[in-house]
């Protein structure tokens, strides 16, 4: 049978003070089970906003005319 | 601004329109795939499973499994599989044609890695259960447990047949929206024709946005279900009488129902932000079949995902309350359960066949009369 997936994790440093605050955060009303568990979910957000600010335009102009050709003779546009 | 492809980049895998380009494989070079499979790689290369640019290998299928995330840590929930039997004996780094049951050739593919998958393992991870009444579980028992990965380097010229004029690519999509202005759009995913409830949830959702885009899905679907034409027919009837058409588009996705529930909402959500969508209702039971997922279980499960790019907006079922005089839904009314007006899909069936049509507080009259102008409306 296929293999499993080896443990995917590493270790990153922050403050034993802002550790604290976030133990006492998210064992009072967040749902998360550890502060690590708290710390990837608030750093996908972070990290999905900037990438998505980023994304470059994918289409050319002659590709945009071509789509719209074809979208108004369809009826869309 | 129309939402950015999911993993930020828009997949377009290149078609090749002479069929001579695909000569000179030899029959051991040659991948026979079904109607589903066939399906996945249209969708591939028209970027609706963007970033995946070809059948997963195993660290993306495992990642899927396990984490609910591709190698790259984007979210993903259902596995992208090629699956083939033990005579294929491609190695990685061969080039394969992939080509129907009919021969013809359906895409190039450069192959990765060959390994087993559990389909136990898959059904309980990705379906919750290993009940092979399980529409989606009997599928994954019904083929080979090996797997090709494979990223597509070419497709034959894509037909939608009877649905070209009413099929949009993302790139089309992407540029209609931006086209007609809208910064905001949500998504109404389908299988069913329309009844009154499925309109005031589309347009309670439009009242938030800037348009509405209804992409029903077609593709096999299971015995009772209505039939792909039927709903594209029942939905062009119910726009032209009752949506702005300047705040709504309808176009169809070609793709195979899982039936895997609030996994299959999540991927739902993924395919609409590719097409541009910003957000994406989820209703009752999304995407569930029989009784195996709770009936908010799809909308609970994008608590996960706060890197998801497209935003749900959950909505309770709505229904005709004969107390309310009018469509209401569980968050909005407090009558009890006699007093909306409900049909199975059994007795909604027996309705139309026995000649009947539904009431006008259930389904709009020119929808049910495309249904009852249909002479076998629903799938045998
Ligand atoms: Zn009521």
């Amino acid at each position: 049978m296929g293999k499993t997936l080896p443990t995917k994790y590493t270790t990153v440093s922050i403050p034993k003070t802002l550790h604290a605050r976030l133990e006492k955060l998210i064992s009072t009303k967040t749902g998360f089970k550890s502060v690590s568990d708290y710390v990837t979910f608030v750093l996908r957000e972070v990290v999905t906003m900037h990438e998505t600010s980023q994304s470059p335009d994918p289409f050319s102009s002659k590709d945009i005319e071509e789509i719209k050709a074809r979208l108004k003779a369809l009826g869309y546009l | 601004m129309v939402s950015a492809p999911h993993g930020g980049k828009l997949v377009q895998i290149g078609q090749r329109v002479n069929r001579d380009a695909f000569a000179g494989f030899k029959a051991a070079q040659t991948v026979t795939i079904g109607e589903e499979t066939k399906s996945v790689v249209k969708d591939i290369a028209s970027g609706v499973f963007s970033p995946i640019e070809g059948f997963m290998g195993e660290n993306d299928y495992l990642g899927v499994i396990e984490q609910m995330r591709l190698e790259s840590d984007v979210p993903w929930t259902i596995p992208v599989l090629l699956p083939v039997e033990d005579d294929v004996k491609l190695a990685a780094g061969d080039e394969a044609l992939l080509a129907d049951k009919e021969g013809a050739p359906v895409a190039v593919m450069e192959c990765g890695e060959t390994f087993q998958v559990s389909k136990k393992e898959y059904a309980m991870k990705v379906f919750g259960t290993e009940d092979q009444a399980h529409p989606g579980v009997s599928k994954v028992y019904d083929r080979p447990s090996r797997a090709m990965a494979g990223k597509l380097k070419a497709v034959a010229r894509v037909d939608h047949g009877r649905f070209a004029d009413c099929t949009l690519s993302p790139k089309e999509t992407r540029v209609l929206f931006t086209e007609r202005g809208w910064n905001s759009v949500v998504a109404f995913q389908t299988r069913n024709a329309p009844h009154i409830n499925h309109e005031y949830l589309q347009k309670s959702a439009l009242a938030l946005v800037d348009g509405l885009f209804v992409n029903p899905v077609v593709g096999k679907k299971k015995p009772g279900d209505f039939k792909d034409e039927v709903i594209v027919d029942a939905y062009k009837a119910l726009i032209d009488n009752y949506y702005p058409k300047s705040s709504v588009v309808l176009s169809v996705l070609h793709y195979e129902m899982q039936y895997a529930g609030p996994k299959e909402a999540i991927m739902h959500a993924i395919m609409r932000k590719n097409f541009g969508c910003t957000h994406i209702t989820i209703g009752r039971d999304h995407a569930g079949v029989g009784n195996y997922y709770g009936p908010y279980a799809a909308q609970d499960i994008f608590k996960e995902f706060p890197d998801l790019g497209i935003t749900p907006f959950f909505f309770k079922e709505f229904f005709y309350c004969r107390r309310c005089a009018g469509i209401a839904s569980e968050k909005t009314c407090p009558h009890p359960e006699e007093e909306r007006l409900s049909f199975s899909g059994t007795k909604l069936r027996k309705m139309f066949a026995d000649g009947q049509v539904p009431p006008k507080e259930f389904m709009r009259p020119e929808v049910a009369h495309v249904i009852a102008e249909s002479k076998a409306p629903f799938v045998e």
